[in-house]
């Protein structure tokens, strides 16, 4: 059978979507993964797609077990999230959707470093227009944000490459060691889109900004990616299992205390992350298996969360824990979907997270990472507390908000239910995933101890959650911000560089004249192009190629200077 | 979007308008509680680490992991909570 590199059927897809319109888009729209897929059968075990560009060889296709898997995932997670938009088909978000997965497709898929790099670009670049059709202004300025992040991501991949070929390195995607320069410009472009500790807060920024559809398929694909390429590049190198460890930890406290329940599934998001950047990082087989098999769990179960809140976003116009309650009056089906998702995410028997979770912690202890394992047996009670029990309850139990919405639009419906199938049979018969598992699988995840060791951690939890409702200890929901990273852009640097021109301008130093003219033109001029009625600020698309033209120019340079010298 | 209630629908009632049926539900968890806590006799495990084998490890680590996450998080709510518009960006 003839197949093609999976990433061309997407950008076919997204050109024909382009021309197309009404039922006739949609039918593509839905067709495109279809299609996708029959390719992926016919691509297994096929031999490397090369293609000659500038005068290198790019492996733009290479095929084994770890992309398969993710094709598969991808490809599955598409379909969903393109299905899920029919409530309300745009254009734009269709379009972009698809663009967006021909570049995962193209990454996960990719044989080298320079075609991941070419891909990698192309998260970012399709990706941002699911925050801008949200067509809001806090989206319009959460996607320069982001934007900016997944560029930078980018630039430090490819000055990674650089500085490899300066080395004589080879860019095939096989382990590297973390040593030197090239290794962690490239591990620190991994880490941004991994969402590891510090640089994780373009996600919870971000994702709750997109669409109700483009949040969901953000959430699937580009940290999986980066999770994927990670598992490529880093299997085993230890400090990924102490920054999993964290990244597990600390955003629970975080979810405790966000109202925006989208927000609380981001941070779930790096939690749940945490749990396959420590199974990389241990990188035994068991580890591997279960850092993989995990992410393909929590792609569903996550999209499936993620729906849930979009479509209660959707018909009430609202996310706030505060402001809702009650929904399951008017929203059962609705409801009932959401419960097999935090039930999956918590890990309860016969649900998707069971199998593969256990399989890092399982893992972690055999390797002898006593703490590291405490300390993701402590995320796993704050993964029942914020994803199990307080997404389903202040949104469709807790009190009565008094809202009534009606049921969540039929297309929307099809796709969390598809999704909750998926969870509930990884749960159930969980062989058929730990068939596609990178390395053969002996782990056995249902034993009599561990059925009954982790229903006595969630139970128990659950029994914790209802005995401090009862008392009234529970924290109460306020709506309000959380300061987290981003302070230091979104507050101190803004504020930073008032404070210096207001402190040139007092002190009157020999020069400070000159110097505050300097700043003042300089302001100037930015104000005129993207101020209120800059040329550049009628739409956003100004900043955007303001930012790809710097990025565009670093790029040059940095291939002038290495790829010129040779 | 958000629809208000109708001022027929208000007099309908749902499952859980009814308080005995909420304290089914409590009543449901506790008995499986201490249901999976019995178990605790009856199944020999192979542990791993030490902690493991200890009666209740894991009812008493999930109890006393939530307690302290919530009270954790609420020291974190007021380090870092502000009011919504605080970015003036």
């Amino acid at each position: 059978m003839i197949s093609v590199a999976p990433f061309i059927v997407f950008l076919v897809g997204a050109v024909l979507a382009t021309f197309a319109r009404g039922r006739l888009r949609d039918i593509i729209v839905i067709a495109t993964p279809v299609v996708g897929a029959i390719n992926l059968c016919a691509l297994d075990g096929s031999a490397p797609i090369v293609v000659s560009l500038f005068g290198r060889e790019l492996i733009l296709v290479q095929v084994d077990r770890l992309s398969m898997l993710f094709g598969w995932l991808f490809h599955l997670a598409t379909f969903l999230a393109l299905i899920y938009g029919l409530h309300r088909p745009n254009k734009l978000e269709q379009v972009v959707s698809l663009a967006y997965a021909a570049s995962t497709m193209g990454a996960i898929f990719a044989g080298d470093l320079l075609t991941l790099f070419m891909f990698w670009e192309g998260l970012g670049l399709t990706s941002v227009f699911l925050i801008l059709a949200r067509r809001t202004r806090s989206a319009e300025k959460a996607a320069v944000r982001y934007l900016l992040l997944q560029i930078a991501s980018g630039m430090l991949l490819l000055c990674g490459i650089a500085a490899l070929l300066g080395q004589g390195g080879s860019l095939a995607m096989a382990p590297m060691e973390l040593e030197g320069l090239a290794s962690w410009l490239i591990f620190l472009a991994l880490g941004i889109k991994a969402g590891f500790p510090l640089l994780h807060n373009w996600i919870t920024d971000a994702y709750p900004e997109a669409t109700e559809t483009g949040t969901v398929l953000m959430s699937a694909l580009t940290t999986k990616t980066a999770i994927y390429s990670l598992a490529r590049l880093f299997p085993g190198t230890e400090i990924l299992i102490y920054i999993g460890a964290t990244m597990t930890v600390f955003p629970i406290f975080y979810a405790v205390i966000e109202d925006n329940l989208r927000r609380v599934l981001a941070y779930s998001l790096i939690n749940q992350l945490g749990f396959m950047v420590t199974g990389i990082g241990i990188g035994t087989e068991l580890a591997i298996n279960g850092a993989v098999s995990h992410a393909f769990a929590h792609v569903m179960y996550k999209s499936l969360l993620f729906m849930s809140m979009g479509a209660v976003l959707f018909r009430t116009g609202r996310i706030g824990a505060s402001e809702l309650g009650g929904l399951y009056r008017t929203m059962p089906k609705t409801t009932i979907l959401c419960i097999i998702g935090a039930a999956s995410i918590s890990a309860f028997p016969l649900f998707s997270g069971f199998v593969s979770k256990s399989m890092v912690m399982a893992a972690a202890l055999e390797e002898g990472h006593d703490w590291v394992w405490l300390a993701l047996l402590f995320a796993s009670a704050g993964v029942l507390h914020h994803a199990g029990i307080k997404i389903p309850f202040f949104a469709f139990f807790g009190h009565d908000s008094g809202l009534r919405p009606r049921e969540a639009p039929r297309p929307m419906l099809i796709a969390m239910t598809v999704a909750a199938f998926a969870c509930i049979f990884i749960g159930v018969f969980p062989s058929v995933l730990y068939g596609m598992l990178p390395y053969e699988v002996t782990y056995q995840p249902y034993t009599v101890e561990h059925v009954v060791t982790q229903l006595q951690l969630l139970l128990f939890a659950s029994l914790c959650f209802v005995v401090l409702h009862l008392a009234r200890l529970e924290p109460p929901e306020r709506p309000g911000i959380n300061i987290d990273v981003e302070w230091f852009y979104r507050r101190l640097l803004p504020r930073g560089a008032l404070r210096v021109r207001d402190e040139l301008a007092r002190a009157r130093l020999v020069g400070g004249a000159v110097l505050e003219e300097f700043w003042n033109s300089g302001i100037a001029l930015v104000t005129h192009l993207h101020g209120p009625r800059g040329a550049l600020a009628r739409n956003p698309l100004g900043s955007y190629a303001l930012i790809a033209l710097v990025a565009l120019f670093a790029a040059v340079l940095v291939f002038e200077l290495v790829l010129g010298s040779r | 979007m958000s629809e208000p209630a109708r001022p027929g629908e208000r007099r309908k009632r749902y499952l859980f308008d009814d308080a005995r049926n909420v304290r089914r539900v409590r009543w449901a968890l506790y008995a499986a509680c201490a249901l999976v806590l019995g178990a605790d006799f009856i199944v020999h495990r192979h542990v791993e680490h030490p902690w493991e084998g200890t009666f209740g490890f894991y009812a008493l680590f999930g109890f006393a992991a939530y307690a302290l996450l919530v009270l954790i998080a609420e020291g974190l709510r007021r380090l870092v909570a502000r009011r919504p518009d605080y970015y003036d960006d």
